[in-house]
């Protein structure tokens, strides 16, 4: 059984319609990434997966329960950990306080500790009472994983975590992956760069237009398929 | 010599204006909210404080202990149920409500209590004063300015050493990531009005033991508490501080020069400050 799924997932701004009928799955120990240009629709995905976007209860379900129409703040207590698009720092608030700010207001068991999340980013307990957007970027996107990470989440959810970002800054970030597999989360990466997507994947789904295009783990995705997944054929 | 008296007696008047100020500040500093209903919310503690003493028998000091849980409760229910419907992008239904608020408590306080004008008792320590050299000083004001910079104290020690400190900043920096994190931002709203009116509630005790107020004062209240915020910066609790002390020392100066000028000089000291710094003098960098 699949540890999260998403079923005829819809979601809408206003009148324009993001999302139609996205039939997601990731199972337990897996990591998948979901591809796809600007304006495909995974941030959408995203956020009506965390539950900033609500939607029909069924459309979205986690550990056998649905939690399509539940408010982030639970589904995050429940072990589903987000990584937002952008880092969303807390600017009022230290490294240090912005990673303890994953736990608040639970007593949370797990391999993740201020500990841990600095032996995966020593950068980070360098520069623990440094205001958390006084970093650099890639340090500023280890804040945000490692906040996520502090909630010991059985379900992590990445979102563009290497945009904007040098390549060898990606590549620093991209090293931590293996290692948050290890201690037992789930992934769903969701990148604009494809080989970074294919090497920490199983599987994978490319998106255009709100939909899912193209799906399979990346040995069996020829580069003219994910071209035309991508892009649309013809281009 | 005099003049030197003047100003500590308008330093000392400044605590009572930053703990009306505190609790607006609070509030703004974390949800961006103004609450127009701040000065008849003072004006409901003391009638609280009133009503407490008048049936227990007990000491205001006692029943300010009680009144400020209820008030705490009051609060939280207040942002929960209602205010936090207000809140969004638009600024405007958070003034209007408020403002609504604010006539419908000051008609609840007129009905229950009518329009004559009540006082907290006082005892001896409450007329009491010291000799300082030349300088006398009341209790009373000495109470007040002590209970103010408590109040800041302690809230900036709950902003910046406690979790729900962290939690308050960071639902105030970016509500939704903040409940990508766990937090649940419409309850920590709630815990920041009950906060505020804990702190309406010792500035209740203050309005009540030091003068007379009827159902109508609290507008008048709100002024002051919104000049101080203001002069202080918005969202900075020890900018609150030295507002209240501006306007304070402002108003004592003012009234020694002549007796109708002081609540004029109060408010010409907010337009100096405003002209000369318009974002007040510890603004935070974000506003």
């Amino acid at each position: 059984m699949s540890l999260l799924q998403t079923k005829e997932l819809t979601a809408h701004y206003g009148d324009f319609q993001a999302l139609f009928g996205v039939d997601i799955e990731l199972g337990e120990a897996e990591t998948i990434a979901i591809i796809g240009a600007n304006g495909a629709g995974k941030t959408t995905l995203m956020r009506s997966i965390s539950g900033v976007l609500r939607n029909d209860p069924n459309a979205v379900t986690y550990d056998g329960t649905p939690i399509g129409a539940s408010p982030a703040d639970e589904i995050m207590s429940q072990g589903v950990a987000m990584v937002p698009e952008g880092r969303r720092l807390f600017p009022s608030l230290s490294v240090e306080e912005n990673l303890l700010i994953g736990t608040y207001g639970r007593k949370i068991k797990g391999h993740w500790t201020l500990d841990t999340v600095y032996e995966l980013f020593p950068i980070l307990g360098e520069r623990r009472n440094n205001p958390g957007t006084a970093l650099s970027g890639g340090q500023q996107q280890m804040v945000a994983i490692g906040r996520a990470l502090m909630s010991n989440p059985r379900v992590l959810l990445c979102d563009e975590i290497s945009l904007g970002l040098a390549p060898v800054v990606i590549k620093d970030i991209y090293q931590a992956i293996p290692q948050i597999k290890t201690a037992g989360a789930s992934l769903i990466v969701v990148e604009q760069d494809i080989a970074q997507a294919m090497a920490v994947a199983d599987r994978v789904y490319c998106m255009m237009e709100g939909r899912v295009t193209l799906t399979g783990t990346p040995d069996s995705l020829s580069r003219d398929d994910i071209h035309d997944a991508y892009f649309g054929a013809g281009h | 010599m005099i003049w030197i008296d003047t100003i500590i007696q308008g330093i000392l008047l400044g605590g009572l204006y930053a703990l009306f100020a505190s609790g607006l500040s609070l509030v703004f500093g974390i949800m961006r909210l103004v609450n127009l209903a701040h000065g008849d919310l003072i004006v409901m503690g003391a009638y609280l404080i009133l009503v407490l003493v008048t049936l227990l028998g007990i000491s205001p000091f006692i029943a300010v202990l009680i009144a400020m849980p209820l008030m705490f409760v009051f609060g939280y229910v207040l942002q929960k149920h209602l205010l936090n419907r207000t809140l969004g992008d638009d600024i405007l239904p958070p003034l209007l409500v408020t403002f609504g608020l604010s006539i419908a408590l000051q008609n609840a306080l007129l009905e229950g209590f009518s329009a004559d004008s009540q006082r907290l008792p006082t005892n001896a320590l409450t007329t009491a004063s010291l000799d300082i050299g030349p300088i006398t000083l009341g209790v009373m004001p000495l109470l007040t300015f002590g209970s103010a910079v408590l109040v800041i104290v302690g809230l900036n020690q709950l902003f910046y050493r406690t979790e729900l400190g962290r939690a308050f900043r960071a639902t105030s920096d970016d509500a939704i990531t903040a409940s990508l994190m766990g937090i649940k931002p419409a309850n920590i709203f709630a815990t920041a009005t009950g906060i505020a009116l804990v702190i309406v509630t010792i500035a209740a005790l203050y309005l009540g033991l030091r003068a007379n107020f009827d159902p109508n004062i609290g507008p008048a209240r709100l002024i002051y508490a919104f000049e101080a915020v203001i002069i202080g910066g918005l969202g900075s609790l020890w900018g609150t501080l030295l507002g209240g002390v501006i306007i304070g020392v402002a108003q004592t100066l003012g009234a020694a020069i002549n007796p109708e000028w002081q609540i004029l000089s109060g408010h010409i000291a907010f337009l100096l400050v405003l002209l000369i710094r318009p974002r007040g003098l510890f603004p935070r960098a974000s506003d």
